[in-house]
């Protein structure tokens, strides 16, 4: 092992989506403070499976923070104690040695638990299918320079396009909203001019999909900016309430 | 029509519901603590009695009172739905002591906040404007000289009396003096402020609604997406400066006059 | 069996003009008669799904990710090339065309390419259309930037973000059928194994990764688009799920493996820092347009880089190739990065570093200037290694990041088993020995989106219309040998991880099939492959159950199979007796070092015949005609 630091964690366990779960307590010995805090699991999995016990299922993937696919609450916080970043690229030197790192699920009623840390995340696919995209057929389309945009408004679309999906944001809530996901996907379209024309109906319908997943509704606390891993605004938030409403009274 | 229901019904109608009602609310506030300011007068409590004379009696205000009331009771019963279903969203809570970082403490505790203001406004309610309209109480009779304002002379007349004779508020004209006929709320005010525990329920009240609009006024502003750079700023100063600090210390202020006075 | 690449004839611009006309049509009315199995939902498979569920096909799509979005695609970071001459800089299809054969080091099909170039034009449009959010300058139009060492400014751009930005595009048309009911999406499931019917592709076997549960897909046809099998050296710019069991068994059933040794090394990826590590970062190529890559003059020279003087510095790559300099090809600046290394004046703890110095460019614009272009980089460089590269040189070495090889297709993107079609990274693909920067997505979508869609209706129109069961006998005993494969693996249980394994394996191939290979390397790693895989059959432990979640159960089917295609990579590059592209053989230089190509006796694709476990394979040769480009030796000097 390459590392000096030693700490104590306290994991969630869950077989399945069925069973009750429950903590259980695990020592990380020998921790280097390079390691991402996956890294971390990875050396204390390798030594569950040699003592016979299941290794945590936690969900990952890309490990550079681009793919969304991690999703544990650190200590508290979705991703872990540092801001901006996912917990793949969170790293050990962001923790003291002897710490307790309590490492639990996303909580929330649109989330289910699969297995220990893993959860369900199909709501969000579901609010995408709803709306979140420009009906546009292969092959049918203009020139991509014919219609000019703004570079304001290009890069303000970028920025919201950037959600990776992660789940944060629900997390953090104390609602468990997933408003902060929704509109960031509807203001990336609102922007646009190529989005503009089913604006009404695509809000309309992301919406109706949110609030029957079940997410709990926005109260405007802001946690999910600040937890957020790529800095998602409450601008969004605020856009889409806008689309929301202006879908729903002005006009049809 | 049915996308007004649709709206109202969905997450994003209901905060609009919630930012309207409250900022008609703290609009409301504005009024009422305006108002309020004549019962510093030290003027045996003419302006303030003449000011609720005027507030129950001038129609337009009786419509907009019933509306005030509406509006509490929709704004109360929205914010309940909304903390009961955002409270389902998450059943199963977190075991780490939540960090709650980039958030405010009121923001997190509005149902909180808006159940003790609810509380208070019931209170409120009995205490003053239930008293006030259905109770029994006692009237005062000014003698105003007529081209200076000054009181020449004040007169209580006690519930009894005021029952038997079926008193009426009024003015006249008598002799170039006013003689004003009022119910004594301001009385009623005085005698209840000397009370240390009214006084402590006010104040800690005042601390609720201080919390409560230092989120909700910006909060609102927020959900009806009035938002940008230039005057994000401007939002959040007023506030917190108007409606976190000022009218709640300004009503604050009134039960601990009656106090110390 | 004689491989047939279907080039179609005509002079090359025509060539896919004339072909698309000749393919048969299948009846608007019919389409929905016929179902499509793609698994892998990356840039390839998200585009072809939404392509052929909007012509109307029934579409099932297959990823092992909760989420289409997730595919590895979303970590492409520089940008997509096309060829629309937006900057009137002297850009053509004929031109990106040329830069790619060239940059391939002739190791691709002409025809193959020139469509390549042809189609990247619509798909800038398509996915602008989309609502992809390009760069773009203040007139309003899109920006564009050069890369990857090309000469014209062709590249578009979002952000650092472009794969994720392009990704999301093609996962918002995917949705937006699966709104539509004309896509089911199956996620978090696994493809275990092709099932063939009467010799023709007709469905697959597949694990749901939460219940463990073994289920049947038939289809009219099934396409694979799961990627690279990079993973394959355990540390890499992958992600950690890609993988090659669905080409590999494709393999096993027929289709087969195109130039499996052509590997990428990405000359600028952040270096290994300990055993622990699970995985390797990329720094944007684009970081070589400002940053000066160095190494001190003295071996081991023990002072901090700032504090090496100017003319103590040996600024290689602009020494070695003065007009290219640092924008010289990633086989190009890997190899030179190695080679420093290797002759002991590489930096770092390990020595195997070199320096990636931004100093000049921030003393020239300043650092705010340097923050807009680059500031993600150096935040993500700063938070993985704790050092502030605006204050000191970033330390990069190559690392594992594409695979050039993988299933070999026809023109029409056919594997050699009727009805298998392979698209993306995951065929042997049009980028040759060596893939040039900002052309993966290109080939990526152009594939999913123009390609396949015209040319898998040329075979399903010759295919019966009536549904395909998947409880026939061929599909059963797939779906049993799947369920055996899984309780064998379980059924070891010794004592040595899956990860233990893989890590084994990955040190095995970086050392004897990375980016300098030699016959007798090679040799060696062959024995030592066969021996490892003799080991994981007998000493693997896997904790847990089928039934369930089991994400171990899951690894130990990859790496099995990365047992096999890893020893087959060393055949393949021990068969190439010459260097080209990412392939480098020793024995095959030129006096300064440079890959020393063999043209009479290796312009062909190697196509490897699986012949049965543990028989070697066959070797199938596909001669790369050259008709419009004239082979020279590549030179960046």
């Amino acid at each position: 092992m390459s590392g000096n630091m030693n700490l104590t964690l306290k994991v969630w366990r869950q077989k399945n989506a069925k069973e009750s779960g429950r903590f259980e307590t695990y020592a990380a010995k020998g921790v280097s403070p390079d390691m991402s805090f996956l890294e971390m699991l990875d050396v204390v999995n390798e030594d569950l499976s040699k003592t016979g016990i299941d290794p945590i299922a936690f969900d990952h993937d890309c490990r550079e923070g681009i793919c969304g696919t991690c999703s544990m609450y650190i200590n508290g916080r979705a991703h872990g104690p540092v801001k901006g970043v996912t917990a793949c690229q969170l790293h050990m030197r962001s923790f003291a040695d002897g710490e307790t790192i309590i490492i639990e699920p996303w909580r929330a009623a649109a989330f289910p638990v699969i297995r220990d840390l893993i959860v369900d995340r199909q709501a969000f696919e579901k609010i995408q299918q709803a709306g979140g995209f420009v009906s546009v057929n292969t092959g049918s389309t203009p020139d991509a320079n014919s219609i000019p945009v703004s570079k304001v408004n290009a890069d303000e679309a970028f920025n919201s396009a950037a959600c990776i999906g992660c789940g944060a944001c629900v997390a953090a809530c104390k609602n468990s909203s997933a408003m902060l996901f929704l509109s960031a996907k509807v203001s990336q379209y609102a922007l646009l001019p190529q989005g503009r024309v089913e604006a009404k109906k695509r809000v309309k319908d992301m919406l109706k999909v949110h609030d029957d997943a079940g997410f709990g509704a926005c109260t405007n606390t802001e946690a999910c900016e600040a937890e957020c891993p790529k800095g998602i605004s409450v601008s969004n938030i605020a856009r889409l309430n806008r689309e929301y409403a202006a879908a729903m009274l002005v006009g049809e | 029509m049915t996308n007004l229901f649709e709206f109202l019904n969905s997450s994003v109608g209901k905060k609009w519901l919630m930012a309207l009602t409250g900022l008609f609310l703290s609009l409301f506030l504005i009024v009422h603590v305006s108002g309020n300011l004549a019962l510093f007068k030290d003027d045996g409590g003419l302006a303030f009695n003449q000011y609720t004379v005027f507030m129950t009696t001038f129609p337009p205000i009786k419509v907009i009172s019933y509306l005030l009331y509406a509006t509490i009771i929709i704004h109360a019963i929205n914010g309940f739905y909304l903390v009961a279903k955002n409270m389902k969203a998450r059943p199963v809570k977190y075991e780490a002591k939540k960090n709650n970082t980039g958030t405010t403490w009121a923001s997190r505790n509005m149902g909180i906040l808006g159940t003790i203001l609810l509380i208070f406004i019931a209170t409120h309610l009995i205490h003053f404007w239930y008293e006030y309209k259905f109770g029994e109480m006692d009237w005062k009779t000014y003698v105003v000289e007529a081209t200076t304002d000054n009181i020449l002379k004040e007169e209580v007349i006690t519930a009894a009396d005021a029952k038997a004779q079926h008193l009426k508020p009024a003015t006249m004209d008598y002799m170039g003096n006013k003689i004003i006929i009022c119910k004594d709320l301001y009385g009623v005010v005085a005698t209840a402020f000397k009370d240390p525990l009214v006084v402590a329920f006010y104040v800690i009240s005042m601390l609720g609604l201080s919390y409560h609009l230092l989120h909700g006024f910006q909060s609102a502003f927020q959900t009806l997406s009035i938002r940008g750079k230039n005057y994000q700023g401007l939002i959040k100063g007023i506030g917190t400066f108007v409606f976190a600090i000022i009218i709640p210390a300004l009503f604050a202020a009134m039960p601990i006059y009656f106090l110390t006075r | 069996m004689k491989l047939d690449s279907k080039i179609p004839s005509g002079p090359l611009s025509e060539k896919w003009d004339n072909h698309k006309f000749k393919c048969k049509l299948v009846n608007p009315a019919n389409k929905r008669k016929y179902d499509v199995i793609i698994v892998g939902t990356g840039l390839a498979g998200a585009s072809a799904a939404a392509s052929l569920a909007e012509l109307g096909y029934n579409v099932k799509t297959f990823c092992f990710q909760d989420s289409p979005r997730r595919a590895h695609s979303i970590a492409a970071q520089g940008g997509i090339n096309a060829a629309k001459n937006y900057r009137n800089d002297g850009d053509s299809v004929y031109r990106l065309f040329y830069d790619t054969v060239k940059g391939g080091d002739y190791r691709a099909r002409e025809a193959n390419v020139h469509r390549l170039a042809q189609v990247s034009v619509n798909i800038i449009d398509q996915c602008v259309a989309q609502g992809v959010p390009f760069a773009r300058e203040y007139g309003g139009l899109l920006d564009n930037r050069s890369f990857g060492g090309a000469q014209v400014s062709r590249t578009f751009y979002a952000k650092g973000q472009t794969g994720q930005q392009l990704l999301l595009g093609a996962y918002s048309a995917m949705n937006r059928m699966i709104g539509e009911g004309k896509i089911k999406s199956y996620t978090r499931h696994e493809m275990l194994e092709v099932v063939m019917v009467d010799g023709q592709a007709r469905g697959i076997i597949a694990r749901d990764l939460i219940t463990g549960e073994i289920e049947r897909h038939s289809a009219h046809a099934v396409v694979l688009a799961t990627g690279g099998y990079g993973n394959v050296f355990y540390l890499t710019t992958y992600a950690r799920g890609s993988n090659a069991t669905a080409i590999w068994r494709a393999h096993k059933k027929g289709a087969y493996f195109g130039n499996p040794c052509f590997t990428q090394i990405h000359p600028t990826c952040i270096p290994v820092s300990g055993d622990h590590q699970s995985k390797l970062t990329l720094m944007s190529e684009s970081l070589r347009n400002d940053g000066r890559i160095w190494v001190p003059k003295q071996k081991g020279d023990p002072r901090k880089p700032v504090d090496i003087p100017e003319g103590e510095r040996d600024y290689y790559l602009e020494r070695r190739y003065p007009s290219f300099g640092n924008l010289v090809p990633r086989d190009i600046a890997s190899r030179a990065a190695k080679d420093m290394c290797d002759k002991g004046f590489g930096v770092g703890n390990t020595g195997l570093a070199v320096y990636l110095d931004f100093s000049d460019v921030i003393k020239r614009t300043g650092e705010k200037a340097v923050e807009a272009k680059y500031g993600n980089l150096f935040d993500m460089y700063k938070q993985i290694t704790g050092e502030n590269p605006y204050k000191t040189p970033m330390m990069i070495y190559p690392a594992v990041h594409y695979t050039m090889g993988g299933l070999w297709v026809d023109y029409n993107l056919m594997t050699t088993v009727p009805g298998l079609y392979a698209c993306g990274e995951a065929n042997f693909s049009d980028h040759g020995a060596n893939r040039l920067g900002a052309s993966a997505l290109m080939q990526g979508l152009a594939d999913g989106y123009f390609v396949l869609p015209y040319t898998i209706g040329d075979y399903l129109s010759d295919v019966e219309r009536t549904p395909i069961a998947n409880d026939s006998p061929e599909f059963m005993d797939a779906e049993q040998k799947v369920k055996d494969r899984l309780q064998k693996l379980l059924n070891i249980k010794g004592k040595k991880t899956v990860h233990e394994f893989h890590r084994e394996l990955g040190l095995l191939m970086w050392n004897h099939c990375g980016m300098g290979r030699t016959a007798e390397g090679l040799t060696a790693g062959i024995e030592k492959i066969k021996k490892l895989r003799a080991d994981f059959w007998e000493n693997l432990m896997v904790p847990g159950g089928e039934q369930e979640l089991n994400q171990n159960l899951e690894k130990a089917g990859r790496v099995a199979d990365y047992l096999e295609l890893g020893e087959l990579m060393m055949v393949d590059a021990l068969n190439r007796n010459e260097s080209c592209g990412g392939h480098f053989r020793e024995e095959y230089q030129t006096p300064e070092n440079e890959a020393r190509r063999d043209d009479e006796g290796y312009a062909y694709v190697a196509a490897w015949e699986y012949k049965g476990d543990n028989q070697p394979h066959e070797l199938h040769k596909e001669d790369l005609v050259f008709e419009s480009v004239k082979l020279t030796q590549r030179s960046y000097k």
